[in-house]
């Protein structure tokens, strides 16, 4: 009995709910990527060992594994810890946001980087939970100056929007180039 | 001396300098507001530096690494939040203060002191080049693969009592970087039969996701809160002459934080722990510390700014970056082919010194802009988190998609944004899986170049510095395990850190 007892003592560690969830996905993503290793490396016979394609992520999947079992190992020998639920359900809720940001940049190319930012920075901070009109206006200006400071003026590579197309002449040419 | 004028004529430009300018004083706002870090500024910002020159887009980002800590001190002492976790230790000793109605005697004693490590650490950096250019030749591919293996270790052994998990995401972070096609064989590497893995995965989307994205996640998953900072009156300069008593501490501090800055994984947090440690034990009121003792103030703010300069050491001289942060800057240099390594100080000397006098300006320009701004940063902190999330994920968008306009790229980064927030969430350490990519990079290479002089594995190590450098891997891994025994010994698990250096960054 003492000797599990001290065992326990030591693995046990600081955690927070939801950690043996994290613990147990890890394993079993190294384990599968490890079991893949034969199929998605090569190695090429009379070449020295060190340098085969294979070896490094032979290695680094090897020792993640290992590293991925005494981690689950010390979570399951720590003490339950309530709110395992809602921690895991609070991951899956970030979801939403990824898929906002990915939204956005599918629709950069098409609605131009201007209009996209203003509308888009303005829907999140409602989404976030503010109505003033303070927290609006404040939105719509730091969309402003993000757009103006990397693309007016940082030139940073972004495409241009393809609504740019319909404006007229010379309006075009500046929107095409600086928003 | 010719070497420090031809970097004194690298920074005379209107661009470098406004360049420093802006990465200084944004660098403080954003080491002030607590959630965002230096790391989520400069992973936004690394893409955009790419189209500027090598030395602008540099001391920017310089700029932003090393005034974070001054920015961070501010929220550490008037709000017991700190704005980056490596001012956590400043709060000890700085609330208790601001609570006493001395919040302007702890502001000031923190900029002063942060100035003293920040130019220590300068100073110590241009001392030691001439040393760095005669050893960094002696630097072939087997002792840089020894120093990024000892690195790799080292970041695992120093998040105590998180071993397991460091080690497991600095394996995944070795792994990631092999995925795509093999660079010799071009044979496919866990690519799954997917074109847009052949290419490898991008360390800054990785970057990106695991700092930016997750701290959006993190800030937009959570209650809201509006952090409320008083202003400070008070002559600022008046700190100055008290860190002049404390001179004893202020240097042994910044001396902590140029070795552990040097050494890749130690870092920030560790020297701060170290050198409050040790301010705590040879002070002659030891019980004051944690109520507002201004040696510990001192202790903690001199240590982590003598890091920043110090952790150019390993990067400029032999390639090797210690932390997040120095990783993200070794992208710089690659995109600019401009190798950091042995080669740098033989043939770009005059950038090393030109990033040395970078530096010094900056703690100059950071330390006046504070005397006369720290009131405009209380207003900065303030505003909403869950606003500031929506902000970051707006400017992280910048970052992926600018990249090379990819839409994969962008879904890439949200699965690392995700990975990142549970990390958080879960009080893990993020900086292993970026250590792990840029150093597991760095070990293929040099391993592989260094096998046709070896051939028998003690060829490896039948070199000066080679043989050095094993030793200490052996030393490390010996002394870690003794402690580990130790403690089995005693029956009493070792305590854990309540926050890692690497969270909230």
């Amino acid at each position: 009995m003492s000797r599990v007892k001290t065992l326990q003592s030591l693995f046990k560690r600081y955690r927070r709910p939801g950690d043996i969830v994290f613990a147990w996905a890890l394993l079993i993503v190294s384990v599968f990527l490890l079991s893949q290793i034969f199929q998605q490396a090569v190695y090429k016979p009379g070449g020295k060992l060190f340098a085969q394609p294979i070896f490094w992520p032979a290695v680094s999947l090897t020792l993640m594994t290992v590293f991925a079992a005494f981690h689950l190992l010390g979570s399951a020998l720590s003490e339950r810890l309530e709110g395992r639920l809602t921690e895991v359900l609070l991951w899956i809720s970030a979801l939403e946001y990824a898929a906002w940001f990915i939204l956005y940049a599918a629709v950069v190319p098409v609605a131009g980087y201007l209009p996209s930012t203003l509308i888009f920075a303005v829907l999140l901070v409602i989404r976030a939970g503010f109505r003033g009109r303070v927290a609006i206006v404040s939105a719509l200006v730091s969309a402003l100056v993000i757009v103006v400071l990397f693309k007016t003026f940082l030139q940073v590579k972004l495409p241009a929007g393809r609504v740019y197309e319909a404006l007229p002449d010379g309006l075009r040419q500046i929107m095409l180039t600086y928003f | 001396m010719e070497n420090l004028i031809a970097g004194a004529e690298l920074l005379a430009r209107w661009d470098v300098l406004f360049a420093l300018l802006v990465g200084s004083i944004g660098g403080v706002a954003i080491g002030a507001i607590p959630g965002v870090g230096p790391a989520v500024a400069i992973a936004i910002l690394l893409p955009a530096t790419f189209s500027l020159e090598p030395i602008v887009g540099l001391t920017m980002l310089l700029g932003i690494y090393g005034s974070s800590m001054y920015g961070g001190a501010i929220p550490a002492v008037l709000i017991n939040t700190p704005g980056t976790a490596v001012n956590a230790l400043t709060s000890y000793d700085g609330y208790p203060m601001t609570e006493r109605g001395e919040a302007h005697r702890a502001v000031s004693l923190a900029y002063s002191a942060s100035f003293w490590g920040g130019i220590f650490g300068i100073i110590c950096l241009i001392l030691l080049s001439p040393v760095l250019a005669v050893i960094a030749p002696m630097f072939g591919s087997r002792e840089i693969f020894l120093a990024a293996l000892l690195g790799i270790i080292l970041v695992i052994l120093a998040h105590r009592g998180q071993i397991f998990a460091a080690g497991m995401l600095a394996m995944f972070g070795i792994f990631l970087q092999t995925v795509g096609l093999d660079p010799t064989t071009y044979t496919q590497r866990y690519t799954f039969g997917l074109t847009f893995l052949s290419s490898g995965i991008n360390l800054i989307v990785v970057v990106l996701g695991l700092f930016a994205l997750s701290q959006a996640f993190f800030l937009l998953t959570a209650p809201n809160s509006s952090p409320d900072a008083k202003p400070v009156k008070g002559n600022l300069i008046a700190g100055f002459k008290e860190l002049l008593q404390h001179k004893r501490v202020a240097t042994v501090a910044s001396g902590f934080g140029v070795i552990l800055g040097m050494i890749p994984g130690t870092g920030e947090f560790t020297a701060q722990f170290m050198s409050y440690t040790y301010a705590q034990k040879t002070s002659k009121s030891p019980d004051e510390f944690g109520k507002g003792a201004p040696e510990g103030l001192i202790a903690s703010e001199a240590a982590n700014n003598a890091v920043p300069a110090a952790a150019m050491i390993p990067l400029l001289a032999l390639g090797i970056p210690g932390e997040a942060l120095t990783a993200m800057m070794l992208s710089v240099f690659y995109v600019h082919n401009v190798i950091p390594g042995p080669q740098l100080f033989q043939n770009n000397i005059d950038l090393v010194y030109g990033l040395y006098l970078a530096l010094i300006l900056l703690n100059i320009i950071v330390f006046v802009f504070l005397l006369f701004s720290t009131n405009l940063m209380t207003k900065v902190i303030r505003v909403p988190t869950r606003f500031l999330g929506v902000m970051i994920l707006i400017l992280s968008f910048v970052g992926v998609y600018s990249l090379r306009n990819s839409l994969t790229d962008c879904m890439i980064a949200s699965g690392f944004g995700l990975l990142g927030l549970i990390l958080k969430r879960l009080n893990l350490p993020i900086v292993p899986i970026i250590l792990g990519m840029v150093l597991g990079g760095i070990m293929e290479v040099k391993l592989r170049s260094a096998m046709p002089r070896l051939k028998t594995p003690f060829d490896m190590i039948d070199r000066p510095i080679s043989f050095i450098l094993f030793a200490l891997i052996v030393l490390v891994i010996a002394l870690h395990l003794r402690t580990l025994l130790k403690e089995y010994r005693a029956h009493r698990p070792d305590e854990d850190h309540e926050i890692h250096d690497t969270q909230m960054r």
